[in-house]
């Protein structure tokens, strides 16, 4: 084996190997070769590996949204019952009796247009979380990017949110809120709420799979979190000199961009929706890095 | 000059102890990293015990379209090493590369979900093991055929027998075309023909000049599949050659400790199963002159000698033994009712049965002793030994006045012929 570029020398072969009877395997040019080593201290994205993949990814999202509904009664119908429920709620007793400011806009939308993207996200979130531990069987059988599993949980709540999109027109039309060109910045903001989910739900599912009482800490963290964000107030309730920090939570800058982008009304403060923006990032960063280092040794632990 | 399709060198794996049986909680974790400035010994040791390498030191080399089989004890390292070689698993210690796409099939039935119908885990399944969609289309005709599960392709799996269910996966996986196939003891599952037809379709993979690295305790199997062999032991490379030196050799080191004597002691052994309310002790092999021996001759009668001792009281235990071939068959099976009666034992009493094998007509060979004690009345294991131990019976001398030749059958027993 002289010819190979061997960089560890003392390669013992077994028993002398012979070629193939025909020689070269006529595909060999176009093979692809894999080096298995330890894992190393920084991370390196095979984004190519990621592309290969995408088939898997198409699959993965299929099975979740087909599971999900079969044998469900009302099928896509859960889809809408849950912001619904809690924007009945929500507007009898943060808006009917609470009064909260709402920003001139009728209770129901002003909730509404909050819990569509804070239902995808808390969704989003649950089910990255425990995506891995949820495949786990398969995880330790076949090799694939591990990060398709929080990935296609980020994503097939789309479906989701696309069905509960529609009673958003709805709604709008009936309270005849004109569209404006700020609509634009719509995909915008759901692009910030989905790569919120995602750098979250990275880190949790990493998390899950290693401590598995992790799952029972998510509940109280969505809890949390949705009132640490503004959808039962406005963020104009945060004092200025707060808001900055408030901003911290990326879905801050959704909800208020999501408000601003279908109504028009109280543009979001560029300050806290840079603050939310950078904290995506971050957050993203570190999650696929701590995701890849537990990548590793995830199969003996799971 | 060809590449190796599959080049390890110096693979290590390390599990730390206890890593696999608990799950750890994060208060726990936290609450070690709280206390940790106050303990004498790092953390790392506070299990109390060592790490395990499943993986020591694994260098081998595999030529393209070369059928390795891989043959060692339970807990060599055998499935560790696949796994690292599939990517599962990241190794501790070395590295490894492989030319090809993988197959993994470390399991039959990868990715199948039973609310889905039998076409849809199809298309996920086969995906998952990564063929492209295009494929899956391609040889869908030839999966369902295989599986013969046309007519339920609509129903979730969930409403398959098991034999279907099986049959559907080995069916979907069989049809997998990587240029590398890593493949653990899937084909030990499911009924006599089904196994089979795996066997059958295995070798047909093999000849397609794909790369395949073949895990089984089926040593006919590997020998009839593979061209080369390895034999893990104890998470190292013990040997290497062709499939059929490297199985002779692994079998021979797993028969010897017991050979030789004809007396199984078998009151520390592990592998017993059962309620435990009589435990078997010890087994002997007596000869004709009733010595213990590991081997008789034919048409020699010889004596099984069971030492039992009971535990719990029991009104209906009684203990049989079946005698099985070397391919595996069981060849006969006696219980000591046939002959003696069924005594209620008490506890913390021991007694010893005996057995005579007389006619002795079995076929020169080896046999394995299936023992137990059983319970007649509940049909329940209390305590049986798939494989207590083995013996040999000899091409005989004559001296019993009988000489074995090569007829077919497990036995050749002295039947009266007579001219009417």
């Amino acid at each position: 084996m002289g010819t190979e570029t061997n960089p560890v020398s003392g390669v013992i072969a077994v028993a002398g190997s012979t070629p193939a009877a025909g020689g070269l395997h006529p595909a060999l040019h176009a093979v692809p070769v894999k080096r298995i080593a330890p894992p190393g201290k920084w991370f390196s994205w095979n984004l190519r590996e990621l592309a290969d993949y995408r088939e898997l990814l198409y699959f993965l999202v299929w099975r979740e949204i087909k599971v999900r509904y079969k044998q469900t009664l009302i099928g896509a119908g859960w889809a809408i019952i849950q912001p619904v429920a809690s924007m009945a709620v929500f507007s009898l007793f943060f808006g009917r009796l609470a009064k909260i400011p709402s920003g001139g806009l009728p209770y129901p939308l002003f909730f509404y247009l909050a819990l569509l993207p804070w239902t995808y996200f808390a969704g989003a979130l649950t089910g990255a979380t425990n995506s891995v531990v949820e495949n786990q069987r398969v995880i330790t059988k076949v090799y694939f990017p591990r990060v398709l599993l929080p990935l296609s949980a980020v994503i097939s709540g789309l479906l989701d949110f696309a069905i509960a999109f529609l009673l958003l027109v709805g709604m709008a039309v009936y309270y005849r809120v004109t569209p404006g060109p700020w609509l634009a910045f719509l995909p915008l903001f759901l692009l910030l709420a989905v790569l919120t989910a995602l750098g979250a739900g990275l880190w949790l599912a990493g998390l899950n799979a290693l401590y598995r009482d992790v799952r029972y800490v998510v509940p109280f963290l969505v809890q949390f979190w949705l009132f640490a964000s503004p959808v039962a107030y406005p963020s104009s309730l945060v004092p200025a000199k707060w808001r900055a920090l408030y901003g911290l939570n990326p879905m801050a800058g959704v909800i208020d961009g999501f408000r601003w982008a279908v109504t028009g009304e109280n543009p979001p403060s560029v300050g806290l929706l840079a603050v939310s923006a950078v904290a995506v990032v971050v957050m993203l960063v570190a999650g696929l890095w701590f995701f890849r280092r537990m990548e590793a040794t995830v199969a003996d632990v799971v | 000059m060809a590449t190796a399709a599959i080049r390890a060198d110096g693979l290590g794996k390390r599990f730390r102890l206890g890593e696999r049986e608990r799950y750890l909680a994060l208060r726990d974790v936290l609450a070690r990293a709280v206390t940790a400035p106050f303990r004498r010994r790092p953390a790392a040791n506070e299990n109390g015990n060592a790490h395990i390498w499943a993986l020591r030191d694994v260098t081998l080399e595999v030529g393209e379209g070369e059928t390795i089989g891989i043959v060692g004890r339970n807990g060599a390292g055998k499935s560790t090493l696949l796994k690292i070689l599939a990517g599962i698993t990241l190794p501790t210690k070395g590295s490894a590369e492989v030319r090809g796409r993988v197959g993994s099939l470390l399991e039959v039935g990868t990715g199948f979900h039973p609310e889905l119908t039998g076409r849809e885990n199809i298309y996920f399944s086969g995906s998952i093991l990564g063929m492209r969609r295009r494929e899956i289309d391609r040889k869908f005709e030839e999966i369902v055929a295989f599986a013969g599960v046309e007519t339920f392709l609509e129903t979730p799996l969930k409403h398959y027998s098991s034999g279907m269910q099986l049959r559907l996966a080995f069916s979907v996986a069989a049809h997998l075309e990587p240029e590398v196939l890593l493949v653990d003891e899937v084909l030990a599952v499911g009924d006599l023909e089904f196994q089979k037809k795996c066997l059958g379709k295995m070798e047909e993979v093999t000849r397609g000049g794909r790369t395949v690295l073949f895990v089984s305790h089926n040593m006919g199997a590997i020998r009839r599949i593979c061209t080369r062999g390895v034999w893990l032991d104890g998470g190292a490379v013990r040997m290497t050659g062709t499939a059929a030196e490297c199985v002779d050799a692994y079998a021979a080191s797993v028969e010897a400790p017991e050979t030789g004597s004809g007396i199984f002691d078998l009151r520390e052994r592990k592998d017993r199963y059962g309620t435990g309310s009589v435990r078997l002790r010890e087994l002997r092999l007596l000869d004709s002159d009733h010595r213990p021996s590991a081997s008789v001759e034919f048409g020699e009668p010889f004596t099984l000698v069971f030492d039992i001792e009971c535990v719990r009281s029991t009104p209906s235990c009684y203990v049989g033994v079946t005698l099985l071939s070397s391919d595996g068959a069981s060849v006969l099976s006696s219980h000591h009712y046939d002959s003696a009666e069924m005594r209620a034992l008490v506890a913390g009493t021991r007694h010893t049965l005996s057995c005579q094998f007389s006619p002795n007509d079995l076929k020169p060979g080896r046999y394995s002793l299936q023992a137990g004690v059983l319970d007649y009345a509940t049909w329940e294991c209390v305590d049986l030994f798939s494989s207590a131990g083995d013996f040999t019976v000899e091409v005989g001398s004559g001296r019993f006045g009988r000489l074995a030749d090569g007829r077919p059958g497990y036995a050749q027993p002295n039947l009266l012929w007579k001219w009417e």
